[in-house]
């Protein structure tokens, strides 16, 4: 969705302020928040696609002028929300226990995918971002539809998050690096460029 | 525990703001409904607040630069050469190494959300998740680099990544020259997480 997540390229925030030595966290209730959302994770109720989109899915004037924490928080109060599990007898889901704590972090979750389909595209080639506008989640920055890069990378087939949002499954397509130069992206006259991981329904030949 | 001057939550005790309020409203109401072990949320915590942070990172940088069969591998297949220092798992599943040169610049962003390889850095910095940071990173590299204290010369080319899926980026910077003698554990001492991130160089101390 076209939501206020979906920063790059914006203007007017101001400098960006480096905190020397910063904590982990600056007050007790963060990390509180961090931890009830990666205990709440574990339960696997949803993916990260869907909490992403939870996140995303704040009002506009609320994102912008929350901390990081509060939309973490925001974002695990809706997905509770959607799923009935604030009020009413508790779901039968298995809770992360301590012991389990080193492990499931270790192991993470990878979202690379076997799959029998052939890459549409190579290192090299050049494709165009696709000009979309999905109502639901995306990882497809506004500041690159309908411009031309050229693939830098094949990561490899990965879950779509655009499907797996939505619960409809995860749909692994394949998944590249995508080079775009700062004079196609902003019209600036330099070498630089920006990379961004894509996935192939968000790509199509340039012509 | 950090109770430092931003630490605005314990005044005097028991006086609690809105927001602390309605986190210690929340986990009590889920360790109630039987979806949260507390034990598991407090090894959760303490495991980014003090286990896993940028020194795991410097680690990897510091063997990458004194070990070129090491150096090697981080290139082509980064997740297996972190991993084999111990360094795995969330959010850090899929990891990709990208090095610094006096021609290329690499600099990392997530201008979606907050993407950031924790194994290796642990949890980003409240300016990397904020929007000064993820709107300017793509379309005015250089500036955002000023800002950092970082100058790079026109001929050096300026690689920003944006982490729009679960691949994570590390950037390895430059080994200063000086450092030529130095053992890998003492290389390790000097490398920041800014420099792991795109936003510092490495520098020797004066």
């Amino acid at each position: 969705m076209n939501g206020p997540q979906d920063l790059g390229g914006m203007m007017g925030f101001g400098p960006i302020a480096p905190e020397p030595n910063e904590p982990v966290f600056h007050a007790d209730w963060e990390r509180r928040a961090f931890g009830v959302v990666l205990a709440m994770g574990g339960l696997g109720a949803w993916s990260i696609d869907q909490s992403r989109f939870a996140r995303e899915s704040m009002p506009p004037a609320e994102y912008l002028s929350s901390t990081y924490y509060e939309i973490w928080l925001a974002g695990l109060e809706r997905l509770m929300r959607e799923r009935g599990m604030l009020e009413g007898e508790p779901k039968k889901l298995k809770k992360l226990t301590k012991d389990e704590v080193a492990s499931r972090l270790a192991r993470g979750s990878p979202c690379d995918r076997a799959t029998n389909k052939q890459a549409r595209f190579k290192p090299g080639d050049r494709v165009r971002a696709r000009n979309i506008h999905p109502e639901g989640h995306t990882r497809l920055p506004r500041y690159v539809r309908g411009h031309v890069g050229e693939i830098a990378r094949v990561h490899g087939c990965h879950v779509f998050p655009d499907s797996n949002a939505k619960g409809r499954g995860e749909d692994p397509q394949w998944l590249y690096a995508v080079s775009f130069s700062a004079h196609e992206l902003w019209g600036h006259d330099t070498a630089d460029s920006v990379t961004l991981d894509l996935w192939e329904p968000y790509l199509e030949p340039p012509a | 525990m950090a109770h430092d001057g931003h630490d605005h939550d314990h005044h005097h005790g028991s006086e609690l703001s809105p927001i602390a309020l309605r986190v210690k409203a929340l986990e009590s109401l889920l360790i109630e409904k039987g979806y949260v072990d507390p034990a598991a949320m407090d090894a959760l915590i303490e495991t980014y607040e003090t286990k896993i942070g940028p020194r795991n990172g410097a680690r990897v940088v510091a063997k990458a630069w004194t070990d070129p069969a090491y150096r090697k591998w981080l290139f082509e297949d980064a997740t297996a050469a972190i991993a084999s220092l111990g360094y795995t798992g969330r959010q850090g599943e899929h990891m990709v190494a990208l090095e610094n040169t006096p021609d290329t610049h690499n600099m990392v962003v997530c201008t979606l959300c907050s993407c950031y390889p924790w194994p290796v850095l642990g949890l980003p910095p409240v300016w990397y998740k904020s929007p000064p940071y993820r709107s300017r990173a793509v379309i005015d590299p250089r500036g955002v680099l000023k800002e950092f204290g970082v100058e790079l010369p026109a001929t050096t080319q300026v690689k920003v990544w944006d982490s729009t899926a679960e691949i994570r980026y590390l950037v390895i910077p430059m080994r200063p020259a000086e450092t030529r003698d130095w053992s890998e554990e003492k290389l390790a001492e000097i490398v920041t997480r800014d420099s792991m991130i795109g936003t510092g160089l490495v520098q020797v101390p004066a």
